[in-house]
């Protein structure tokens, strides 16, 4: 290599580091430089194709190729054999990037930047279209922008799928009741549903188009102030946000002064502490206020009566990660993806034990066999998949008689399943339904944040009930019990975290009953 | 003596994060963060502080600590060591992992090995789904956690420190 130096290519979210990038990048900066290469290394988001990672691209006037996923060892070979130049020879070639099947297949809205920006490059995010709906926003009066956000159709990505509009509206029309008029937005980063990592990926991947999601929110209705309440389990997409804050208010697109419009809104990262049940969000704020996380009785619902007592929007980054999008193409380019009430897009997050791991976004509609075999390719096993897991911790086991239920909020609710958030978990046949039954009572007793009766009792006793049927202790009454305390727990319930603990055991209960069957005297079943 | 000593700069560093952080609105959590961070755990001595402060009552602070599962009363080994325990990485090995890693390191959950290298904890979902079994060593992740690999972290951890004393 000659004079200018190739851009190399190597991400820096959870999922690559956790599979070896830092020193991956450490290692390749050494090698190219004794080879003499001149190689500038870009440390970019991932764009979510989780078995091909640590994923190295390399920037050729044919566009980005890729190779992976790479190791330490594999370094002196792919230089060898022309990566700087994009040669396609090396056994890791992936060829074009945006030509692998896995992403192509994929309509990426929310998610267009992903892993292809330095998601700390203020630069970056403005040449592929970042800040143009904040832009967009500031020549708007707040009623057009509620307006706009509810004409497209978006509802709330974290898992009720409340329309976004509507609950914008709410707070725009609430009045604060303290002397400082302020109102709030708060971005709920909790994502603590197993299986999912669209939130982690938007946050470490392009954390300034959330970031602009909520300064128009913010614009929108009135607010100046914003928080997002992290989970602490994600130390690098702490690290990413608070330095995007940074260079963002450096930069003026936060702070006292807006693009020099006179706006102001303020932006904070607030860390959880390691408690499910602060995903929920009045329990959220809560513990934004410095308390335990408690849930909250609705009414008065956060929109009036929310942080601190004043009027508060409180949303999922996926939602708040929609906004700039909308605001930049129009409601209707959102809204002309999705079916029926479903609009947009859903990022689905699958995982598990799934062969070809990572995200994909899509507009609704599309099932979940076709996701599984489709873009899983089955299972990281090679054994038949069984169950699947979707929504969370919360969400039903589903057989593979449901598998052919098309993704959207309306057919999942038919069928007493839940989308949730999309995350996407796959068991092999080795799974022992009795065994996850038991577990989603035991998650229940370990975050219940016990407030309710049904809920902090009523898990421990789940446990109980059901490690009974599992030694076949009088088990027929057992399971009419367990079926009680299921109902009492939905009925009795003031959040989601007790209403539907009962969800997975039910459908575990209903469609594997072979594994609460009694265990014949040679272990099978 | 020394103990004395140490315990007055540690009373001083702890003061000096309340100084700087009770002033933002709900300022208990970063407060705690701030404390852990810098102490490991939250001291017994810095509950009575907190409480002063913010003018709360030291069973509030006491009931915010004990309500979140990382925020720790008593001081952890060198180094955090968190197995997922979560439905994702179930699917993938964990509950195997779970057992061999007390096993291995010959603590249950919540405790530090003898000689105060490694504090084994649970935690529900580190967001690596896709590629799990998922440990987390202090600030670091990582993925695929087979038996032979928590051996190698281990190893890592244990000599590491070794070097160091």
């Amino acid at each position: 290599m000659t004079g200018t130096s190739v851009k190399v290519f190597i991400p820096r979210d959870t999922t690559s580091l956790a599979l070896g990038a830092e020193q991956l990048a450490a290692e390749f900066t050494a090698a190219a430089e004794q080879r003499n290469d001149h190689v500038q290394i870009v440390r970019n988001g991932s764009r979510g194709l989780f078995w091909l990672e640590p994923m190295v691209e390399v920037e050729t006037p044919a566009g980005r190729v890729g190779y992976g996923p790479v190791t330490c060892a594999d370094i002196d070979s792919l230089l060898e054999q022309g990566m700087l130049k994009g040669e396609q020879a090396h056994p890791l070639s992936l060829g074009l990037a945006e030509e692998i099947p896995y992403l192509k297949k994929q309509q990426r809205l929310t998610f267009a930047r992903a892993g292809i920006t330095d998601p700390v490059s203020l630069d970056d995010y403005q040449q592929h279209d970042g800040f143009a709906g904040l832009r967009n926003a500031l020549a708007m009066s707040a009623q057009d922008i509620v307006d706009a956000v509810k004409a497209s159709g978006l509802r709330g990505r974290g898992g009720a799928a409340f329309p976004t509009g509507i609950k914008w509206q709410t707070v725009l029309d609430a009045v604060p009741t303290d002397l400082s008029g302020q109102k709030y937005i708060v971005c709920n980063a909790d994502e603590g549903d197993s299986g999912t990592f669209a939130d982690r990926m938007v946050m470490e991947a392009d954390p300034y188009m959330l970031i602009e999601g909520m300064t128009i929110a913010g614009l929108a209705v009135g607010a100046t102030q914003g928080y997002i309440y992290l989970r602490s389990e994600y130390p690098v997409a702490h690290q990413i946000l608070n330095e995007a804050i940074a260079k963002a208010e450096a930069a003026g697109f936060l702070g006292h002064n807006i693009c020099g419009s006179g706006h102001a809104f303020q932006l904070e990262v607030r860390l959880g502490a390691e408690a499910y049940i602060c995903g929920e969000e009045t329990s959220l704020l809560e513990s934004l206020e410095g308390k335990r996380g408690l849930v909250r009785a609705k009414p008065p619902l956060p929109a009036i009566e929310g942080l601190f007592g004043q009027p508060t929007v409180v949303n999922n980054v996926l939602s708040l990660a929609a906004i700039p999008f909308i605001m930049d193409k129009g409601a209707q380019a959102y809204a002309d993806f999705g079916m029926g009430r479903s609009l947009g897009t859903l990022p689905f997050q699958l995982a598990g034990n799934i062969k070809r791991g990572g995200l994909i976004e899509l507009a609704f509609g599309l099932t979940l066999r076709e996701l599984i075999e489709d873009f899983g390719e089955g299972t990281f096993s090679g054994r038949p998949a069984r169950a699947v897991q979707v929504g969370g911790p919360l969400g039903a086991y589903m057989p593979e008689s449901q598998w052919d239920t098309p993704l959207d909020y309306e057919a999942f609710s038919a069928i007493g399943a839940v989308l949730g958030h999309g995350g996407v978990v796959v068991f092999d046949d080795t799974v022992d339904m009795s065994e996850q039954a038991r577990f989603s009572m035991e998650f229940c007793v370990a975050e219940s944040c016990g407030k309710c009766t049904p809920c902090r009792i009523g898990s421990t006793r789940g446990v109980e009930v059901i490690d009974r049927i599992r030694n076949n202790e009088n088990r027929e009454a057992n399971l009419e019990l367990l079926g009680d305390l299921c109902d009492t727990m939905i009925d009795g319930s003031l959040c989601a975290m007790g209403g539907m603990t009962p969800f997975p055991v039910q459908s575990a209960v209903k469609y594997f009953p072979e594994d609460f069957e009694p265990k014949t005297a040679d272990g099978g079943v | 003596m020394t103990t004395i000593a140490f315990d007055e700069q540690r009373e001083q560093r702890v003061a000096g994060i309340i100084e700087g952080l009770k002033h933002k609105p709900g300022a208990l959590l970063p407060i705690l963060h701030g404390i852990q961070d810098s102490e490991g755990y939250v001291p017994e001595s810095s509950v009575v502080m907190i409480a002063a402060e913010l003018n709360l009552s030291r069973a509030e602070v006491h009931g915010v600590i004990s309500f979140y599962h990382h925020f720790r009363t008593t001081p952890p080994g060198r180094h955090i060591v968190q197995i997922c325990a979560a439905e994702a990485c179930q699917a993938r090995g964990a509950r195997q992992l779970e057992a061999y890693a007390q096993e291995r390191l010959g603590v249950e959950y919540h405790q530090t090995t003898a000689d105060r290298e490694i504090t084994l904890e649970k935690v529900f979902c580190l967001g690596n789904c896709a590629c799990g079994p998922s440990v987390r060593v202090d600030d670091e992740i990582v993925a695929r956690v087979s038996n032979e690999r928590f051996d190698q972290l281990v190893n890592e951890l244990t000599t590491q420190s070794l070097e160091v004393k």
